[in-house]
């Protein structure tokens, strides 16, 4: 029993951590340019699915396919913010109206990008498994794709992290967050910055849906639960804090491990929530958030 | 006599006579319609209950609630499971009554904290509701393929849902009007600048959150028959919390009458343009949010005051027209 919640745990850890860089863009997306983003499940299914595409049609390996999937959809992110939300931006009266509409226009934009995936990649599950050998670790085995998906993605958390707080564009970012009108007056470019972070959430997402295909089928339909998912784990590090939410999605992938392999797994959203209720009654700030 | 004057001071009575002329036409149509024009209606007017209860609550307070899925779905679930044993009546209040027991819930937890909680809250609810009520039904109470309703004539489903929507509406307009009405349409101005005033913020937001999911539920519990069979995974559709948004947005929210021409328009559209066009009607709907939501913030009765007063200027301006061509023949 005891090795069985460890082993539970161990593996919760592993896949934690795509959940971890999920909810970090969904963070960067919803903190600097106050963009809900209701499809952002839908960019970690694009990941998915391109891979897929990416390694049956041209013969590139999905370890590369990070490579080439992520920088695609920082440009997808990019556009969307210098043309969707900007437009938006500069339509609405003020910054929480602003909040509601574009939360609004995510959940079109979920139906367009699911329409269309679905008009490529159709309804069917798909099995695009890479590195599945098993390693014995801990005294466990781990297929090496988790190993190798954990590796990717706490570097790059470490390195958005460290991105953030040490460079000059990090110290631009935060500033944007922190007031848009003021960093505009310091000089910072606040409209790039804003696509920058747009950008920079979908990458992330997409990475994330790179490395899930490695490990589990995957569908045009992943995307939605996955953005639930990015939610709860947001809310719980506290909105707008990016250590926080990578913490969390460890958290929350610990928890949906023990869920389903010690009760059931049809109960895991419903954990989730109990959870998310707990924590507003209590610190509605979130683990790592600021008042 | 000029039209426009005659428009101007019988604005009320016009208003009036319309609103007689309406409810007449809904009133009697099951009496000479076929039975999928009475469908369609109805579903019209379910969609009026859902994006009128909406705005009463969001569109006043700017609290976007993303739960109108949860309520509607709870309204279904408890036709599902009663509508065996008790008669329909009580099965519609009981709906109710029972999701308006959810929505004072969700408002003690979170409508103390910011808009954006609320919103992710409601919008996580429909997921959470959904699931679990799947697992109660199939592993709990064993219905694992879901419930078969018993029919009931789609007149009846009518006048029933024709009955909630005078009722939503009567409601709606009284309290708009009353204490607890201005109290929201000042939360939504500044929330402070009302709790210095001595509202009781929290506390009125709970409440009325409350009172309209109680229209949320029934108006679940009146569609269940008609879609004759019931799944927890069915009921609880993520959609039907946009659709109703989609409506009091695009008809406008600041008139009474916004949401409902949003409801007729785009339940209309719903339902014909789902049959004839399955798969392209996701992304037409996904198009036409993004684009009322930039390009139509105001709705469409948002436009009425601006082409108002552009057909005014033009009046004007034909009439001084026609004066001074009268002063030059002279």
């Amino acid at each position: 029993m005891t090795g069985q919640v460890a082993r539970l745990i161990i593996t919760g850890i592993m896949t934690g951590s795509i959940y971890g860089l999920l909810a970090m863009g969904l963070t960067l997306q919803y903190g600097v340019c106050q963009v809900l983003n209701i499809s952002h499940g839908e960019f970690l299914m694009l990941g998915a699915m391109l891979t897929l595409t990416l390694s049956t049609a041209f013969g590139i390996s999905p370890l590369l396919a990070v490579a080439i999937i992520g920088p695609l959809l920082f440009v997808i992110g990019f556009l969307l913010q210098i043309t969707l939300f900007r437009t938006l931006r500069a339509r609405t009266p003020s910054p929480p109206v602003f909040e509601g509409s574009a939360l609004l226009v995510t959940f079109g934009l979920l139906y367009v990008i699911s329409f269309l995936a679905r008009l490529r990649w159709g309804a069917l599950t798909y099995q695009n498994t890479y590195l599945t050998d098993r390693v014995s670790f801990l005294g466990t085995s781990f297929g090496l794709n988790e190993i190798v998906a954990s590796v990717i993605a706490v570097a790059m958390g470490v390195a958005v992290y460290l991105f953030l707080s040490r460079t000059r564009l990090g110290r631009a970012v935060r500033a944007t967050a922190e007031n848009p009108v003021t960093a505009g007056l310091m000089g910072v470019n606040t409209g790039m910055i804003l696509a920058f972070c747009f950008g920079l959430g979908a990458l992330l997402a997409g990475v994330g849906g790179v490395m899930i295909s490695w490990r589990t089928p995957i569908s045009t339909y992943m995307g939605f639960e996955n953005t639930v998912i990015a939610l709860v784990v947001v809310v719980l590090g506290g909105l707008g804090s990016i250590p926080g939410s990578f913490i969390a999605g460890i958290l929350i992938s610990i928890v949906s491990r023990l869920v389903s392999g010690l009760w059931d797994p049809l109960l895991i959203v419903p954990v989730y929530y109990g959870i998310l209720m707990v924590l507003l009654l209590v610190k509605p700030a979130g683990l790592l958030g600021k008042k | 006599m000029d039209i426009t004057r005659v428009f101007s001071t019988h604005k009320k009575l016009l208003a009036a006579g319309s609103l007689v002329l309406i409810l007449v036409f809904l009133a009697t149509f099951p009496l000479y319609g076929n039975d999928y024009y009475i469908r369609l209606l109805t579903v019209i007017l379910m969609y009026v209950v859902l994006a009128v209860s909406w705005a009463m609550f969001s569109g006043a307070t700017g609290y976007m609630s993303l739960a109108t899925a949860a309520f509607f779905g709870t309204g279904v679930m408890a036709a599902a499971l009663l509508e065996k044993t008790l008669p329909f009546p009580f099965v519609i209040v009981i709906g109710g009554l029972l999701s308006s027991a959810f929505a004072f819930l969700i408002g003690l937890v979170t409508l103390r904290l910011r808009g954006i909680y609320f919103a992710i809250f409601t919008f996580g609810f429909v997921m959470f509701i959904g699931q679990t009520a799947f697992y109660i039904d199939a592993h709990i109470l064993h219905n694992i393929w879901g419930h078969n309703l018993t029919p009931l004539a789609p007149g009846v489903l009518h006048y029933m849902m024709l009955g909630l929507v005078v009722v939503t509406l009567v409601a709606i307009y009284f309290i708009r009007r009353s204490r607890y009405g201005l109290a929201l349409l000042s939360i939504g101005g500044n929330e402070e600048a009302a709790a210095h005033m001595g509202i009781n913020t929290t506390m009125v937001k709970v409440i009325l959150f409350t009172v309209s999911a109680v229209f949320m539920g029934a108006a679940g519990a009146i569609m269940a028959p008609a879609m004759i069979h019931v799944q927890a995974r069915i009921a609880f559709n993520i959609f039907n919390s946009f659709m109703p948004i989609l409506m009091a947005i695009f008809g406008g929210m600041g008139q009474f009458y916004g949401p409902v021409v949003g409801a007729a328009v785009f339940g209309y559209l719903d339902r014909t343009l789902k049959v004839e066009l399955a798969q392209y009607f996701m992304l037409g709907f996904g198009i036409i949010l993004v684009a009322v939501i930039v390009f139509l913030p105001n709705g469409i009765a948002g436009l009425v005051p601006t082409l108002q007063s552009k057909l005014r200027i033009t009046m004007a301006k034909l009439r001084k027209g026609g004066q001074t061509e009268k002063h030059a023949d002279t």
